[in-house]
């Protein structure tokens, strides 16, 4: 039917003005900062300058992927309220980063998350743990966003996928490489406005289609599909699964490496906590309005004709926009999420040199005793292998189903990453054997119960049956990780770390002597 | 550690520092109990009790659509009530702890 009246798949002369425009601005920022990018503090930490609501937009930015973008709007467009459950998940995590970790992490830490777990324990074991958590942890995320961009802009411009994933490595390599911080977290802060400019411009425009009234938006989707589509579906039938999903959701967002990393560049502890209200303000925002695109999408444009553009439902925002703004909307929202997946790659691929150079290079190999030239040389180098290997990745993994790969890399974080980090900051007792086991037992136990998971096991590996009845692990790799960290920490003695814990108090709670 | 100042192990030791410490933790820790009980009191609905959430307030509208954002903006009204207690409790005791440590913080990065 009108499947024809699509100008998605062809690259439309809107499409690419906007995608150029955007790419233009990006590179003209990255120029800017690349002359302010001279030392690691700069490279890292954006020189520790960047304002509360600047750093809330850019945080926003990190989190906003295209995949809660399109992923979302279409889950609501298909399935109705379950997309809005998914999207409440995708908020909570927030509130319990600011009250558990935000500032004892901005006080402790220097440019990584490894810097806290590592402040007072052995500094060799404990980083490469941390570095091993936090590079699992982001090399799942990446290679979920690059095959969702080979994808996505496969889908949006008729670019060849290869192409697509190779463009977004090259684009954002230059702006890690050349601007670093500075130039990531201003990239991000476009990206978060454009982002949320272009989602409310859409959800008014579809609002102006039902005069303003969402019980009228409501009708009408129940009249069309039903009044199981503003109803609970099957989404969460099994508590023991949504829960388990939830802690990852919920307590993942407090080990992501990329996400950590920014409470750095901001000046103290009260900019740091402002900077989480503006995101968690932004991102609330956010997902409230997303529904309203994903319900206007399912009976503006039809839920045959979303599933028939791609299976998955991701293109119900763009064929929404298509639909009521034209094609240069529809050019402006491909190039938006375009945008958005270059800008989080950025911040992945900045994170994961960061665990590179900063932890494995410059404390585990050198000691902590590297000169400022080695470690921006070195970080540059690690920024270059972390984005060469997400392109390849990205590449190799074409045409497979990854959907699950965000959901493991959250699993990681929340039981490898996460346990570690609350532990340091809380328990004098914890020590280094305690962070490693903690770390690894987390990071390997999720990667282990997801691959004998449903998911693997039976969808992808064809097994009858799966040996772990859980999709997502957290609700047991969690508290092993905390379980390890404390049984190692106890059958283990190391006085100077319980001595030092207590004496680093006035740094983790009045910031003295915070970088 | 042997090269610490003696004005830092006065404050660390006070009694100010130690009821400031237990607050935070006091006041981080009942937020965070809240967001629990909102958050999985929410995913336990509607594990438990589809019914409820399937009721109608409106023409089409059911009772989940609000509570469902509900759990949103609580959420982000939680952060909000830990920033205003920050804001205006515990920077103000930092400031008066921080101000008896004398010579005070950025003249030395303790490693």
């Amino acid at each position: 039917m009108q499947i024809a009246d699509t100008s998605l798949g062809t690259p439309t002369v809107s499409a690419v003005v906007f995608f150029l425009l955007i790419v233009a601005l990006t590179l003209a920022v990255t120029y800017w900062a690349a002359r302010r990018t001279r030392s690691t503090r700069e490279f890292y930490a954006a020189g520790r300058s960047v304002r509360p609501l600047e750093n809330g937009l850019a945080l926003a930015g990190d989190y906003m992927s295209a995949a809660s973008f399109l992923g979302i709007a279409g889950l609501v467009a298909l399935r109705g309220y379950d997309g809005m459950i998914y999207a409440t998940g995708w908020l909570v995590g927030w509130p319990a980063l600011m009250f558990l970790i935000a500032e004892p992490l901005r006080n402790l830490g220097k440019y990584t998350f490894a810097d806290v777990v590592a402040f007072r324990l052995r500094q060799v074991p404990v980083r490469i743990a941390s570095a091993i958590g936090g590079i699992l942890t982001l090399l799942f995320y990446v290679l979920a966003q690059m095959v969702g961009a080979g994808n996505l802009v496969a889908l949006m411009f008729g670019v060849r996928y290869e192409w697509a994933v190779l463009a977004v490595g090259i684009v954002m390599l230059a702006y890690v490489l050349f601007g670093g911080m500075i130039a990531t977290t201003w990239v991000q802060i476009i990206k978060a406005i454009l982002l949320l400019f272009g989602v409310t411009l859409l959800a008014l425009l579809v609002l102006v289609r039902f005069g303003f009234s969402l019980g009228a938006l409501y009708g009408a989707v129940a009249s069309r599909y039903g009044q199981a589509a503003l109803e609970p579906g099957g989404l969460v039938s099994d508590p023991v699964d949504a829960i388990s999903l939830g802690l990852a959701l919920m307590l993942g967002l407090l080990g992501l490496p990329h996400i950590l990393m920014r409470f750095y560049t901001v000046p103290d502890a009260r900019a740091a906590r402002t900077s989480v209200l503006y995101a968690t303000g932004f991102i609330g925002y956010f997902y409230l309005i997303i529904p309203i695109v994903g319900f206007g999408a399912s009976v503006l444009v039809g839920r045959d004709i979303i599933r028939k553009v791609d299976a998955g439902g991701n293109m119900a925002a763009p064929l929404v926009a298509e639909l009521l703004g034209g094609t240069p909307f529809l050019g402006f929202i491909a190039a938006v999420a375009f945008a958005t997946i270059l800008a989080v790659v950025a911040g992945l691929t900045l994170a994961g040199a960061s665990a590179l150079s900063h932890d494995i290079f410059t404390h585990a190999i050198r000691k902590g005793a590297a000169s400022e030239q080695d470690q921006i040389r070195v970080a540059r180098v690690a920024t270059l292998v972390f984005g060469i290997v997400a392109v390849i990745l990205g590449i190799l993994f074409k045409g497979q189903n990854v959907a699950f790969m965000v959901g493991l890399a959250f699993a990681i974080a929340a039981s490898g990453n996460f346990p570690a980090l609350l532990l340091s900051i809380v328990w004098p007792r914890f020590n280094t054997a305690g962070a490693v086991w903690s770390i690894l037992t987390g990071a390997l136990l999720s990667v282990i119960l997801i691959v004998l998971s449903p998911t693997i096991w039976v969808d992808l590996l064809h097994h009858a049956s799966a040996v772990f009845p859980l999709r997502n692990p957290a609700i047991v790799s969690m508290p092993a990780g905390f379980i390890a960290g404390a049984l190692a920490s106890l059958v283990t003695s190391e006085p100077g770390a319980e001595a030092k814990f207590h004496d680093e108090k006035l740094r983790t709670y009045l910031g003295i002597g915070a970088e | 550690m042997a090269r610490m100042r003696t004005d830092h192990r006065e404050v660390l030791e006070s009694t100010d520092f130690r009821h400031l410490v237990r607050r935070r933790w006091q006041i981080s820790l009942a937020l965070t109990a809240v967001l629990f009980v909102v958050y999985y009191g929410y995913i336990i609905l509607i594990a438990t009790n589809r019914a409820l959430l399937s009721r109608r307030i409106g023409a089409a509208t059911t009772v989940g659509i609000p509570i469902g954002a509900a759990v949103i903006v609580l959420a982000w009204i939680l952060t909000a009530a830990y920033v205003v207690w920050a804001n205006r409790r515990y920077d103000v005791e930092v400031a008066r702890l921080r101000g008896r440590v004398q010579g005070d913080s950025s003249d030395h990065a303790d490693r």
